[in-house]
């Protein structure tokens, strides 16, 4: 569905590229993993699949085909419709992403306000189905409410639910649990594994721990230094790895064990 | 509810404390009213009667507290050199400096809210720069050398209007306030300089933030995003700006009804300076203490408005 082909990434101004090449597809209703330490191109790589980097801030090369459009030759006004329709986006801060001014209703809304001609009513009662299906209680309320006035782990329901709400063939979710406390992370993954076992949504899970990947992903790719070095089914990734930059990031997840032994 | 009550205090506070400065301080300046009045060769006795007729021989807070009183009530008391209430006096000129101020600010938001975000619709550094530039220089120009070469060209040359000849908003309104233009756009120009340069650094830090981005990944673009989610965020510290330029229009106001004949309050005030009417310069500063007052607590209302993160409970 989501095809990468030999995708090439360097900022203006920067000697050397952020992203050297890399290749990857999502199949549909598929959750790929990809993992990488921090600084190894995953957030650039979601950027670009999403067009919010673009050629006025760096050389991009290669493909990006969506169910068979060229993502990266095609025209701005293409782009526009795309995104927020087929591909949506989950960020890792959701306090920093979304419009601090904004009531949440229309905030959730605003991919269908864009791609939709359906009215106020209409919008608003697809806008608490989302937020619902986000599972948050108390849907009017939080309409409502502005974002300051939410927990963290609310907001980024409320992201999803703006995520979901237009049925988008792809998320992305770069690392959208990272900002959370442990108890609500594990309910985030639940949520997206839930939505993408309802819906068939595909997923591209970006995270920096195999251990989180593990529980939400069948497949993974794990990168390193602008590459993928490693894409495979993410239980024989984790108990084979072929890679050694693999095996140091299994090493360097931290068990149980280790914590306790300090 | 507390909230505003304690910033009603406060406003009153401000009010009193600026009326008791502006008393002190024609209490310690040189120069005595009657003098003025009775010319230099008064002769003792009548110097003296006409102390005791204006109240000026009693002691200092007496006078204060008597001019509170009267104050509270809307009586500023007389007028030592117009042979009137000083309320009666002002009464005519507050709606011309008003109406003076109104355009002035008019032009302000209506020139510069547009310009400062078409200047950020579209990343070009050209533009920019060339922007920049201009700015500099209308900020660097003082509002009564504006008004000077407006007078020349517009009211001299061009004849779009006829120096000296301003009606009274009262008699006509629209001719007055046509009049009335080209002054307040010598006031506005600086400030539209100036704020224009402060909602652009404003726009540029707003863009750079997460929400932008998340604006941009539904689909909206740069146009969109600008003007759904950044300009609100924008304005909010482009407020408070806007709230200090509209309490020095007043001041700026003071000059220019010199240069373009406007019998406002600014001309009254620095004859009543020269005069040695204290009744009068009394009451315009305390008049203009309470616009800045009102403007500055209209302001924190509007910006409460805006971003709901400033609503205190
Ligand atoms: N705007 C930019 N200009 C120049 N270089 C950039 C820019 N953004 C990212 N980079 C570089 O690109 C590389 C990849 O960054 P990226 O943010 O994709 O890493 P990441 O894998 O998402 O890391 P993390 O786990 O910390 O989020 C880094 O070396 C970074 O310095
Ligand atoms: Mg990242």
């Amino acid at each position: 569905m989501l095809e990468v082909r030999d995708l090439h990434v360097q900022f203006h101004g920067v000697d050397h590229e952020a992203v050297r090449g890399i290749s990857f597809t999502v199949e549909n209703g598929e959750i790929l993993g990809l993992v990488g330490e921090s600084g190894s191109g995953k957030t650039v790589t979601a950027m670009v699949i999403s067009a919010l980097l673009g050629a006025d801030r760096a050389a991009i090369r290669g493909r990006i085909v969506l169910d068979g459009v060229d993502l990266l030759s095609a025209a701005g006004s293409t782009i526009h419709q795309v995104q927020g329709k087929d591909i949506c986006v989950v960020f890792q801060e959701p306090m920093s992403a979304m419009d601090p001014v904004m009531r949440i209703g229309p905030q959730v809304e605003e991919c269908l306000r864009l791609h939709t001609k359906l009215n106020k009513a209409e919008r608003r009662a697809r806008a608490l189905q989302a937020l619902r299906d986000a599972e948050l209680q108390d849907a009017e309320a939080i309409y409502e409410k502005y974002p300051h006035e939410l927990s963290g782990g609310m907001l980024q329901r409320v992201m999803i639910a703006a995520a979901i709400i237009s049925r988008p063939k792809l998320l992305l979710a770069d690392e959208p649990t990272t900002a959370l406390d442990v108890t609500v992370q594990a309910q985030i993954l639940a949520l997206l594994k839930r939505l993408n076992e309802e819906r068939g949504m595909s997923i591209l899970f970006i995270s920096h721990n195999l251990n989180v990947v593990r529980k939400l992903c069948r497949r993974v790719a794990v990168m390193e230094k602008g590459r993928i070095v490693e894409t495979a089914d993410t239980e024989a990734v984790f108990y084979h790895p072929q890679a050694d930059y693999t095996k140091r990031l299994i090493a360097a997840i931290p068990t149980r064990r280790k914590l306790h032994d300090g | 509810m507390r909230y505003a009550a304690k910033k009603l205090a406060m406003m009153l506070l401000t009010m009193v404390i600026v009326s008791f400065l502006a008393f002190l301080a024609f209490q310690i300046i040189p120069g005595d009213p009657t003098a003025r009045l009775l010319g230099a060769d008064a002769t003792t006795e009548s110097v003296a009667a006409l102390r005791a007729e204006l109240g000026l021989d009693r002691p200092f807070f007496a006078r204060y507290g008597a001019w509170m009183q009267g104050a509270l009530r809307g009586d500023f008391g007389r007028s030592y050199s117009y042979a009137m209430p000083v309320s009666e006096l002002l009464a005519g000129k507050i709606g011309i400096t008003a109406l003076l101020t109104a355009v002035s600010f008019l032009l302000i938001v209506l020139v510069s809210l547009p310009t400062g975000v078409l200047l950020c619709a579209r990343e070009r550094p050209g533009l920019d720069r060339a922007a920049n530039a201009v700015n500099q220089i209308i900020m660097a120009v003082p509002p009564f050398f504006t008004g000077i070469l407006m007078t020349l060209v517009f009211g001299l040359m061009l004849r779009w209007f006829v120096p000296g000849s301003f009606v009274s908003p009262s008699e006509d309104f629209w001719r007055s306030t046509a009049y009335l233009f080209f002054p307040a756009l010598a006031i506005a120009l600086p400030r539209i300089a100036m704020t224009v340069k402060m909602l652009r650094a404003s726009v540029r830090g707003e863009l750079d933030k997460d929400y932008v981005r998340t604006a941009y990944s539904r689909g909206n673009s740069r146009w969109q995003a600008l003007y759904r989610h950044v300009l609100r965020n924008a304005v909010v510290p482009t407020v408070a700006f806007l709230a200090m330029a509209a309490a020095d229009l007043v001041a700026g106001s003071v000059v220019i009804e010199q240069v373009f004949s406007v019998p406002g309050l600014g001309r009254l005030l620095l004859t009543s300076i020269a005069n040695r009417d204290y009744p009068v310069v009394q009451a315009i500063v305390v008049i203009l203490a309470l616009w800045v007052v009102l403007v500055n607590g209209g302001a924190d209302l509007l910006n409460q408005r805006l971003d709901p993160r400033l609503r205190l409970s």
